[in-house]
C-alpha cells in the first residue's frame, strides 16, 4: 500500500512512517493525511500506536523511516519546539498542566510563542508593551468564556477536578491559536455531562473555527458522531480507513476489537 | 554567647551569606532547569576569581577601570564558559543516565581547577585595592567594609536575577522548561536554548560569587570548597527551589559566623580547642535537618505510593 494521494488541501500528510524502539514496532509503515477543517480519528485498541502517532507529530518520537509533512513543510527532522511553532498544538493523555498555577496563568502559558522578546522586561507595563499584555489577555479570556472556565479563572489547576483540568489544558492548546491540534483521549475520566461539553467544544472548534484536529478516544460512540473520518490501527498499522458508518461495519475493525473471531 | 556577638556575628553573616545565595542560586537554577547535579559549581567559582584578579593585574590603568573591565570580561569569559560547556559537553550527553553527567561534570571541576592553578600558581591571589579597607561601624559592631559591599552588590544581583526569571520572555521560557521539559517544548520553548541559558547563568552567578569572595579573602585553589557550601545551601533550602537556595545560602552564612565562630572560639573537647569547626558548622546543621525533611526546608516533595 503506496502513500495515499491526498487532496490539494492536505494540512498534514504522514507518508510511510515506521517508529521502532527496541524490539518494538510501534508505528509500521504508516501513511495517513489530515485535510483542512477535517476532524480525523484515529482509534484502535490499547497498544496500537496511536500516541506514538501523536508524538512523532508534535516531534517528541523521531521515526526510523518515512515522511512527515505540516502544510507542504517537511518536519519530520525538526524538534518539538519548531513544529510548535509553525502551529501544532496538542493536549496529553496524562494532564500536563502547570499544576501550582492558576488557570489564567496555565492558558496564557500557551501564549508564549506569540509574545516578542522583552515585552515583559523589567516589568514594563507602558506603551506597546501593555497593549500587547492587553492583546494576549483579551485572548486568554475569550477562550476562558468558550469554554466555560469563569469560575476557575484564579483556582490553581491542583486543585481543580480532572474534568475540568483536561478544559484547561485544551483550553491552553488554544491559546497557541493552533493550525493543527492534537487531542490525545480528551474524554478519558470525563462525566457523561463533561464529555457532552467537551464535544460540543470540538464540535464548534471545527464548525466555526475550522481548525483541523486529530482525536484520540476510546468512547465509540463519540468518535462516531464528531468524526469526519477514522483511521484505525492495530499492531502499529493502518488496518482501515474511511467515513464512520463504513468503519463501524469494517469486519477486519471488528476482528481487531473483539478478537480472534473468524470473520466469515 | 553574648547578644554584642550574635549580632555582629550575624552581620556578617549577612553578608558573606548573600554572596553563598548567589552562588547557590546559580547551582539552584542549573539544576531545576537541567536535573544535572553540577560538581564544578565550586570550579567555577574559583574561575571566576582568578580571572578577574589576573585581568585586573594585567590591565594597565587605574586601578578601578582596570577592575570594571576585569567583571565585565570575566563575567562574558563565565557566559561563554557555561555556553560551551553545555554545547560541548552536556549536549552530547543528553540522554545518558543522570549519574555518568553528574561524573564528567566531576571530571569538568578538575580540569577547570588544575588549569587555573597550573596558569596562576597555588597561592592565594589578592585584588589590588579596589575597594576601601578598613570596617564600618553600627554602633558597637564591626564589620568589614568590603563585607558591605559584596553584600550590597550580591542582593542587588539576587534581586537582578529575579526580576529576570518573573518578567523576561527567556526567564519566562526556563521556568516553563524548569516544571514541565516535555509540556514547555509543545509551547514553543526550545530545550537546548533554556539549557545553554541555564550553564551559562550558572557560571556567571558563580563567577561572581568567586570576585565577591576574591575581594574578601582572595583567592586560591581551595576556593572551590565554597561550591560544596553553595550545595548544602542549595540542599537545606531543597534542591528545586530557588528562594529556597537563596535562603540557604543566608542561613549557611549566619550559621557558620555565629555557631561556628562561636564553638571555634570557646569550645573545647578533651582539652583540645575546635579550632576549625566554623567550617563544618553548616554541614552538620544541614545533616539534622535533612533527617527531618529530607526534601529539605522548602524541596518538593516526592511521595511515591508503593
Amino acid at each position: 500500500m503506496g502513500p495515499a494521494t491526498p487532496l490539494a488541501d492536505t494540512v498534514l500528510r504522514i507518508e510511510r512512517v515506521t517508529l521502532r524502539f527496541v524490539g518494538l514496532t510501534a508505528i509500521d509503515d504508516l501513511s495517513l493525511a489530515v485535510r483542512a477543517g477535517e476532524l480525523l480519528g484515529i482509534i484502535g485498541p490499547n497498544g496500537a500506536g496511536k500516541t506514538s502517532v501523536l508524538n512523532c507529530i508534535s516531534g517528541f518520537y523521531h521515526p526510523q523511516a518515512g515522511r512527515i509533512l505540516f502544510r507542504d513543510q517537511d518536519i519530520t527532522h525538526r524538534p518539538a519546539h519548531a513544529r510548535a511553532r509553525l502551529g501544532i498544538a496538542r493536549t496529553f493523555q496524562n494532564i500536563a498542566l502547570y499544576p501550582g498555577m492558576t488557570v489564567l496563568a496555565n492558558i496564557t502559558s500557551g501564549r508564549l510563542l506569540h509574545m516578542r522578546a522583552g515585552v515583559l522586561a523589567g516589568g514594563v507595563y507602558w506603551g506597546p508593551a501593555q497593549r500587547e499584555l492587553v492583546r494576549h489577555r483579551e485572548r486568554v479570556e475569550e477562550i476562558i468564556d468558550f469554554l466555560e472556565l469563569e469560575g476557575h479563572r484564579d483556582h490553581r489547576v491542583a486543585e481543580l477536578a480532572y474534568g475540568v483540568q483536561k478544559k484547561v489544558e485544551l483550553g491552553r492548546a488554544l491559546a497557541m491559536e493552533p493550525r493543527l491540534l492534537l487531542l490525545d483521549e480528551p474524554m478519558a475520566g470525563m462525566t457523561a455531562d463533561e464529555k457532552a461539553d467537551m464535544a460540543r467544544y470540538i464540535l464548534e472548534l471545527r464548525e466555526v473555527r475550522g481548525i483541523p484536529m486529530i482525536l484520540i478516544e476510546h468512547d465509540m460512540g463519540v468518535v462516531m458522531d464528531l468524526c469526519d473520518r477514522l483511521v484505525v490501527m492495530d499492531y502499529g498499522r493502518k488496518i482501515a480507513e474511511g467515513l464512520p458508518e463504513a468503519i463501524q461495519h469494517d469486519p477486519r475493525v471488528i476482528q481487531a476489537y473483539l478478537g480472534e473471531e473468524t470473520v466469515a | 554567647m553574648t547578644l554584642h556577638f550574635v549580632l555582629e556575628g550575624a552581620l556578617v553573616g549577612v553578608a558573606v551569606g548573600s554572596i553563598y545565595a548567589l552562588i547557590a542560586l546559580g547551582f539552584a537554577l542549573l539544576y531545576k532547569s537541567t536535573k544535572i547535579l553540577n560538581l564544578a559549581h565550586g570550579e567555577m567559582v574559583l574561575f571566576g576569581g582568578y580571572l578577574a584578579i589576573a585581568l585586573t593585574r594585567s590591565l594597565d590603568l587605574p586601578v578601578w577601570m582596570a577592575f570594571a573591565l576585569a567583571v565585565a570580561g570575566t563575567l562574558a569569559a563565565a557566559a561563554a564558559l557555561g555556553f560551551v560547556v553545555e554545547r560541548g559537553i552536556m549536549r552530547p550527553l543528553y540522554g545518558q543516565s543522570l549519574l555518568s553527567v553528574i561524573i564528567v561534570t566531576l571530571a569538568l571541576g578538575y580540569i577547570i581547577r588544575g588549569l587555573m592553578v597550573g596558569l596562576w600558581g597555588g597561592d592565594t591571589r589578592q585584588f589590588p585595592p579596589v575597594v576601601p579597607t578598613g570596617v564600618v561601624r553600627f554602633g558597637d559592631l564591626i564589620v568589614p567594609r568590603v563585607g558591605i559591599y559584596s553584600a550590597a552588590v550580591a542582593l542587588a544581583l539576587l534581586v537582578g536575577f529575579s526580576l529576570f526569571f518573573r518578567y523576561s520572555l527567556v526567564g519566562i521560557a526556563m521556568r516553563a522548561a524548569a516544571n514541565e521539559q516535555l509540556t514547555a517544548s509543545t509551547l514553543g520553548v526550545s530545550l537546548k536554548r533554556v539549557f545553554a541559558y541555564a550553564w551559562a547563568f550558572a557560571a556567571i552567578a558563580a563567577s561572581f560569587g568567586g570576585i565577591l569572595l576574591g575581594l574578601w579573602l582572595g583567592v586560591n585553589f581551595a576556593l572551590d570548597y565554597v561550591g560544596l557550601k553553595a550545595l548544602a545551601a542549595v540542599i537545606l533550602g531543597g534542591l528545586d527551589s530557588i528562594p529556597g537556595a537563596i535562603l540557604g545560602g543566608f542561613l549557611i552564612g549566619m550559621l557558620e559566623n555565629i555557631l561556628g565562630a562561636y564553638i571555634d572560639a570557646n569550645v573545647t573537647a578533651f582539652g583540645v580547642s575546635l579550632h576549625g569547626f566554623k567550617e563544618i558548622t553548616p554541614f552538620v546543621v544541614i545533616l539534622l535537618v535533612l533527617l527531618i525533611k529530607p526534601y529539605g526546608l522548602f524541596g518538593t516533595e516526592h511521595i511515591e505510593r508503593l
